[in-house]
C-alpha cells in the first residue's frame, strides 16, 4: 500500500475493477430481494383482481375481495372490525406490560446491589433464549387454571412474560448509560427516589422505551401461535386468527380474500413504521448525548 | 449558613477503606480545600457530607446537628460535580429551575430566582440553550447556578475547575471566590491542585490515602509542613527531599549525604538530640536557599549542573554526587553550567523529618505537651 505507484493506466483499471464489483453488488442485492418483492407484488395483485390465471396472471381488476370489511365471508366469523380491534387491544396490552415491567425492573436491576442480582441477570437471557413452543402445553394448564384461557388476557401476560427479559436487557444497557452523578445530583436538589426516577432517569431512557414498545407492539400484532392454540371463541380473534382461519377453513383457498385480509393486517404496521421510522433510527445512536 | 464537623469519619467500599478516621471542623461562612492526589477520598468524603454515600462509621454534624440520618434533599446543600452533572435533557433555564422547582416554589419566585442567579454568573443568554451546546466553562457555571439557585447553607465544589482551560481556571478561580465572598456561604472545595488550594481557601485540609495529613492555614501548611507527604505536596517547584545522616563532629552536628554536607546552626541542637535514631529526611525549598560567590557559614560548595528559566526567576540544579539539589535564583546572578557557588540554606527554614516522615518540629511540640 505505502509505495502504490499510480500511473494512468493503473488508475483506470482501478476504476473498472470499482465499477464491477459496484454492479455486481446490486445485482446480487436485486436476486436476493427478488422473492419478497414479488411476494408483496403478488398480495397487491391479488388483492384487486379476479381470479388468477394458474395463480399467477391477473384478469380483472375488482374490489370484491375487499367485501369482508362489511359482511363477514362466513356467519361463523366474527365481525372484521371487531377482530382488528382485538388485535389492537392484544398489542397495546402488550407494549404497555412490556415497558412498565421491563423499565422498572431494568432500573433496579441496573442501580441497586441486593442478593441474587448476578443470578436474576442471567436468568433473564437464559429464558429470552427459550423457544416458547416447547412450553404451550404447561402454559395451557397454568392459564386453565387461571380461568384466562379463551382470554385476550391470558395471550396478553405470555407473550409479555415470555418478551420482558428481552426488555428487561435492553433497558439496563440505557440506565447503565446515565452516569450516577446525575441521579446523586438530582436527589441533592431535593428530588426523592421515585421523583430522580420519574423526572430525571426516565426521560433520559426514552429511546429505549421507545425500541421496546415497538418491538412490544410488533411482536402483539403479529401473535399467532399463543392466539391459535389458547384462544377458541371467535369473538376473541384477532387479524391472525382469521388469516389461519381463512386458509384453513376452505377446501379450496380463496386467495383473492387472503390476499386482501393479509394487506389489511400489514397496513397499520406500515403506517406505524413509517411514523416511527425517525424515532428508531435514533435508537441505535442511543444513550444520552449532551452533558457529560 | 452553617458549620460543620465530621467526627471520625471513615467509609469503606468492601475492603477499600476510602476515608479513614477523618475529623475535620468548618466553621461557619469559612472557605476550606480538601486538597490530596487522586483516589485519596475527597470525593467520597464531598458525597457523605451530602447525603448520598452513608459512612461506616463516625458523624457529621451540621450546626451541631447530627445530620447522618438526614436525606440529602432534606441538608440544604449544593452540589458541583466534576463532571457537572447538568440533566441532558433539560433546557439551562429547566436545569437551574429543578431544584426550586421541585421545592414547589411559586413560578414568579423560580422566574425572578433563577435570573437573579444567572446574573450573578453571567449566564443570562443561554438560559435558552440545552446543555450539549455548551463549552466547558459554560457548562460549569450553570451547574455552579444550580447549586446556587436554592441559597444552600453550604456549598460543596468538587474539582469546579479541573475541566478548564489555565486561562479559563484562572479567570473562574477569581469568581468563585468572590461569590463565596459575596453569599458568605460556608465552601469546601475539593481539588488535587495545590495552587487552587493555596490561592482560593482560607484553610487547607490536605489528605492522603483516606487519612488527614494535616488541616491548617496556606502559610502554615507551606512553612511548617507536619510531615513527608505535606512537604512534598505543597510547594512549586517542589520542596528539596534528601536522606541523610545526622552526623557529630567537632561537637557540631552534620547532615551528610554523599558529597552533600551541610552544617546545623545551633538551634537544631535542642530538637535533634532528643531523637535517638540518626537517619533523617532533610526538606529544603528551593527559594530558602541563597547563592553566594564567597564562603559563608553554614554553607555548601556547589557546581551548577543545569539551568531552567522559569520566567520570573531560574531554577538550578546543583548536583552533589548522586544527590541533585535545586535551587531557586534571581535572574540578575548570571549563572553557567560548571560554574561553582556557595549555597546558604535558611537555617530557621529547614524541615527535618523522622524515618516516620514526621516533622522534627512536630516531635519536640508533641514531647512538650
Ligand atoms: N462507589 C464506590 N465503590 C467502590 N469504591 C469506591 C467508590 N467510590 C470511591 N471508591 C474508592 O474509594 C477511593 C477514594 O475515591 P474518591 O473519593 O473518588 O477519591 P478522590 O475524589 O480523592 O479522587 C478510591 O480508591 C476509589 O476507588
Ligand atoms: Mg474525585
Amino acid at each position: 500500500m505505502a509505495q502504490r505507484k499510480f500511473t494512468p493506466g493503473s488508475l483506470e483499471r482501478e476504476r473498472r475493477k470499482q465499477r464491477i464489483l459496484r454492479v455486481s453488488m446490486y445485482l446480487f442485492l436485486i436476486a436476493a430481494s427478488l422473492p419478497i418483492v414479488i411476494g408483496y407484488l403478488w398480495l397487491f395483485v391479488g388483492a384487486f383482481t379476479g381470479n388468477l390465471v394458474y395463480g399467477l396472471v391477473p384478469q380483472s381488476f375488482t374490489v370484491e375481495n375487499w367485501s369482508f370489511l362489511w359482511d363477514p365471508p362466513s356467519p361463523a366469523w366474527p365481525d372484521i372490525w371487531r377482530t382488528f380491534f382485538n388485535t389492537f387491544f392484544l398489542a397495546a396490552g402488550v407494549t404497555l406490560i412490556m415497558v412498565v415491567v421491563s423499565t422498572s425492573a431494568a432500573y433496579v436491576v441496573s442501580r441497586m446491589y441486593f442478593p441474587g442480582r448476578s443470578m436474576i441477570l442471567a436468568s433473564t437471557l437464559i429464558l429470552h433464549a427459550f423457544p416458547a413452543i416447547t412450553l404451550l402445553i404447561a402454559l395451557y394448564y397454568i392459564l386453565r387454571t387461571l380461568g384466562l384461557l379463551d382470554s385476550l388476557w391470558g395471550v396478553i401476560l405470555v407473550r409479555a412474560g415470555l418478551m420482558v427479559p428481552f426488555g428487561i436487557w435492553v433497558m439496563k444497557g440505557f440506565f447503565d448509560d446515565i452516569p450516577w452523578d446525575i441521579e446523586m445530583s438530582a436527589l441533592i436538589d431535593g428530588a426523592t427516589r421515585f421523583q430522580t426516577f420519574w423526572k430525571v432517569m426516565l426521560p433520559l431512557v426514552k429511546p429505549g422505551i421507545a425500541a421496546i414498545a415497538v418491538f412490544a407492539f410488533m411482536a402483539g400484532w403479529a401473535e399467532y401461535i399463543f392466539l391459535v392454540t389458547f384462544v377458541r371463541d371467535p369473538n376473541s380473534w384477532t387479524l391472525s386468527s382469521y388469516i389461519n382461519a381463512i386458509i384453513g377453513n376452505y377446501r379450496f383457498t380463496n386467495y383473492g380474500l387472503l390476499a386482501a385480509v393479509s394487506l389489511f393486517y400489514m397496513f397499520p404496521v406500515l403506517l406505524f413504521f413509517l411514523l416511527t421510522q425517525k424515532l428508531l433510527m435514533k435508537v441505535t445512536v442511543g444513550g444520552i448525548k449532551g452533558g457529560r | 449558613m452553617a458549620s460543620i464537623k465530621l467526627e471520625q469519619l471513615t467509609k469503606r467500599f468492601g475492603k477499600v477503606v476510602a476515608v479513614n478516621n477523618l475529623n475535620l471542623e468548618v466553621k461557619d461562612g469559612e472557605f476550606i480545600a480538601l486538597l490530596g492526589p487522586s483516589g485519596c477520598g475527597k470525593t467520597t468524603t464531598l458525597l457523605m457530607i451530602a447525603g448520598i454515600y452513608r459512612p461506616t462509621q463516625g458523624k457529621i454534624y451540621f450546626d451541631d446537628v447530627l445530620v447522618n440520618d438526614v436525606a440529602p434533599k432534606d441538608r440544604y446543600v449544593g452540589l458541583v460535580f466534576q463532571s457537572y452533572a447538568l440533566y441532558p435533557h433539560m433546557k439551562v433555564y429547566d436545569n437551574i429551575a429543578f431544584p426550586l422547582k421541585l421545592a414547589k416554589v411559586p413560578r414568579k419566585e423560580i422566574d425572578r430566582k433563577v435570573y437573579e442567579v444567572a446574573k450573578l454568573t453571567k449566564i443570562e443568554e443561554l438560559l435558552d440553550r440545552m446543555p450539549g451546546q455548551l463549552s466547558g466553562g459554560q457548562q460549569q457555571r450553570v451547574a455552579l447556578c444550580r447549586a446556587l439557585v436554592k441559597e444552600p447553607e453550604i456549598l460543596l465544589l468538587d474539582e469546579p475547575l479541573s475541566n478548564l482551560d489555565a486561562r479559563l481556571r484562572i479567570e473562574t478561580r477569581a469568581e468563585i471566590k468572590r461569590l463565596q465572598r459575596e453569599l458568605g456561604i460556608t465552601t469546601i472545595l475539593v481539588t488535587h491542585d495545590q495552587v487552587e488550594a493555596l490561592t482560593m481557601s482560607e484553610r487547607v485540609a490536605v489528605m492522603h490515602a483516606g487519612v488527614l495529613q494535616q488541616y491548617g492555614p496556606p502559610d502554615e501548611l507551606y512553612d511548617r509542613p507536619r510531615n513527608l507527604f505535606v512537604a512534598s505536596f505543597i510547594g512549586d517547584p517542589p520542596m528539596n527531599l534528601i536522606p541523610v545522616e545526622l552526623e557529630r563532629t567537632d561537637g557540631r552536628l552534620r547532615l551528610v549525604a554523599d558529597s552533600f554536607v551541610l552544617p546545623l546552626a545551633e538551634e537544631w541542637e535542642n530538637m535533634l538530640g532528643q531523637i535517638p535514631e540518626a537517619s533523617f529526611t532533610l526538606g529544603v525549598r528551593p527559594e530558602d536557599v541563597r547563592i553566594s560567590t564567597e564562603e559563608k557559614a553554614n554553607a555548601l560548595l556547589g557546581e551548577v549542573f543545569l539551568t531552567e528559566p522559569l520566567g520570573g526567576g531560574t531554577l538550578v540544579h546543583f548536583m552533589f554526587g548522586e544527590i541533585s539539589f535545586r535551587v531557586l535564583a534571581s535572574r540578575e546572578i548570571k549563572m553557567d553550567v560548571g560554574d561553582k557557588f556557595w549555597l546558604v540554606p535558611d537555617q530557621s527554614k529547614l524541615h527535618i523529618f523522622t524515618k516516620d516522615g514526621l516533622s522534627v518540629r512536630e516531635v519536640g511540640r508533641r514531647d512538650a505537651q
